[in-house]
């Protein structure tokens, strides 16, 4: 009661200088706090965000995490390295497959294997698809936030074709497991290889189908043209990566300066922006569905004959068929996800780029068939750690436009 | 041994305890008191330019005396090279400087290695947990003496079968 009473007297406090005033009284002003989540819409799964508001403009944001914290960390330390591959996928449930990607090439580097050249092509052709459909989906939900709807029944549209072809690849849609250690797990069938020729001939006119809605769009624009600003040299300081570092100007990609898988025999250019705002940022994830197209093409005119699976039976599974035939592959199977594989004592980091920046596994091992430490270096929890920098002084409604450049995934974020 | 280290080496005599270069990954152990100038001398020199942050981790070692090891790894655009730099702490005193003024990313990543592991940074702006609730009082999920279980609220759970604890 004291307080409230308290709180009367200073809102209606009568200014000494100003006597003639005494009929106006001055008004109290206060920043305004405001709970923005964990069950929002736009915040794109469980995530809160404590606003400090200055009239509408943002004066202070405070991001609230661990929602969806399932301890994948831990888990990681008490399984075989096989084991671990199917709690990748849901890490960054929308793109799984290059969760598994970033996994397994950990692993690999840990084990010194040499992946065989299909299934290289087959690996690059899979994360160059899971690019398209994250960036599809980045740019249907970015959209939505925004206010222009239309984008992203159109994106989705095309997302279910592909999301249809893992179907038919793996029997999964969005939790895959589909690369292994050493390899992938099963080769294309010619239907495949000949929907996603067809695909491929579908598809770029479809880019410049959503690219319409949005260029000349006066709200997009005014949206996200110099909104969540950030200079390159703070980008870097924040470990920005992938598009969200690009649009300001480092021409930084983990495809082209520590190239892996069959990166380095295709040809493709890296997009890189300007200016560093949301604009930017949605020109380089548009002209990087270009640049997956033009992977693929190259990956299906090159790809060769031959094994899917590195031929190291102390590490990589052997084939299912020969795993229900044969009773050596049996046991094999049956060692290595019981007791997994000796890694050598060390430790390795390995960073992959994914469509939402570098994501890297840093792997301990002391030896055995577990790591003694797994740790996931998730570019949607680096980013949200720029998410004060960069709101900073922008409206309340810009807030929603700053979680959608990022592209969070909050199962990544909170792992 | 590579050329960066020994840049190092000659720069902070002593500093180094360890340097390892394993899988084309170099990885150089500090004192945990020259630390901070290390890293300052990594972002700063104009041959070296490791400015942009990769990750902050942590790594927990209950046998030995220094518990505790407090990973960084960094990548310089520039020179396109990364490095990764570790020093060690005991339980006793499992405290660090914090490098979020040399990369502002480190704060973020610092406060989960602070939640995970309960390692403490000094001069760290906001030193809270992150990914687990604020009043968790339960302990440091990554240690090792921590169960893949957890402990706590889980372990009062009254089992039909099981006579009440």
């Amino acid at each position: 009661m004291a307080q409230f009473e308290d709180q009367r007297t200073t809102v209606y406090k009568v200014d000494p200088e100003h006597p003639e005033s005494e009929t106006l009284p001055t008004l109290r002003t206060e920043e305004l706090l405001l709970n923005m989540g964990p069950q929002h819409p736009s915040t794109h799964g469980v995530l809160k965000v404590i606003l400090e508001l200055e009239g509408e403009r943002l004066v202070k944001s405070t991001p609230v995490m661990g929602f969806l914290h399932r301890g994948v960390e831990k888990l990681a330390e008490e399984g075989t390295y096989h084991q671990f591959i199917p709690h990748t996928d849901r890490l960054d449930y929308v793109c799984a497959m290059y969760n598994n990607f970033a996994y397994c090439r950990a692993v690999e580097k840990l084990m010194n294997i040499t992946v065989p050249d299909r299934a290289e092509y087959l690996r690059t052709i899979v994360a160059e698809i899971q690019r398209i459909i994250g960036h599809q989906f980045w740019l249907g939900t970015q959209a939505l936030d925004i206010g222009a709807m239309t984008v992203f029944f159109y994106c989705f549209r095309d997302r279910e074709i592909l999301l249809d072809w893992f179907d038919e690849l793996c029997g999964a849609r969005l939790t895959t497991s589909w690369y292994r250690i050493g390899g992938v797990e099963r080769d294309f069938t010619p239907s495949l290889f000949a929907k996603l020729k067809q695909f491929l001939d579908y598809f770029p006119p479809k880019i410049d189908e959503y690219v319409i809605f949005l260029e000349k769009n006066r709200i997009w624009l005014a949206r996200t043209k110099g909104v969540a600003v950030i200079s390159a040299e703070d980008a870097l300081s924040f470990g920005l990566s992938g598009p969200t570092l690009r649009g300001s100007g480092v021409d930084f990609d983990l495809r082209k300066y520590e190239p892996y898988s069959a990166y380095p025999k295709c040809e493709f250019s890296v997009p890189v922006g300007k200016n560093g705002d949301t604009y930017d940022r949605y020109w380089i994830r548009v002209q990087e569905l270009y640049e997956s197209v033009k992977i693929i093409r190259q990956c299906l005119e090159q790809i060769q004959d031959g094994p899917i699976m590195a031929d190291v039976p102390s590490v990589t599974l052997p084939p299912k068929e020969r795993v229900f035939t044969n009773l050596e592959s049996m046991i094999q199977q049956f060692k290595l996800f019981s007791q997994g594989f000796n890694a050598p004592p060390g430790e390795i980091y390995c960073g992959t780029e994914a469509h939402k920046g570098e994501l890297g596994f840093y792997i301990v091992s002391t030896g055995g068939g577990k790591p003694y430490r797994l740790k996931i270096r998730a570019p949607s929890f680096i980013h949200m750690g720029a998410f004060d920098h960069m709101s900073k002084g922008y409206m309340i409604s810009d807030a929603v436009t700053i979680f959608g450049t990022y592209d969070i995934v909050m199962g990544e974020c909170d792992r | 041994m590579s050329e960066l280290a020994t840049r190092i080496e000659d720069t902070f005599p002593g500093a180094c305890t360890k340097v390892v270069e394993w899988r084309g990954d170099l990885a150089v152990t500090v004192k945990p008191e020259s630390l901070r100038d290390v890293a300052r001398f990594l972002r700063d020199d104009p041959a070296l330019r490791f400015d942009y942050i990769v990750h902050v981790s942590s790594v927990d070692w209950p046998d030995d005396e220094d518990r505790f090891e407090v990973v960084y790894e960094v990548y310089s655009i520039r020179t396109r090279q990364r490095i990764r730099l570790k020093t060690r702490v005991p339980e006793s005193d499992c405290i660090v400087d914090s490098l979020t003024e040399i990369w502002k990313g480190a704060d973020f990543m610092e406060r989960e290695v602070y939640d995970m592991m309960g390692i403490r940074f000094r001069n760290h702006p906001d030193l809270r947990r992150i990914l687990m609730p604020d009043e968790y009082d339960e302990g440091y999920p990554l240690r090792k003496d921590f169960p893949l279980r957890g402990k706590g609220w889980r372990d009062t759970f009254e089992f039909l079968d099981e006579p009440t604890r």
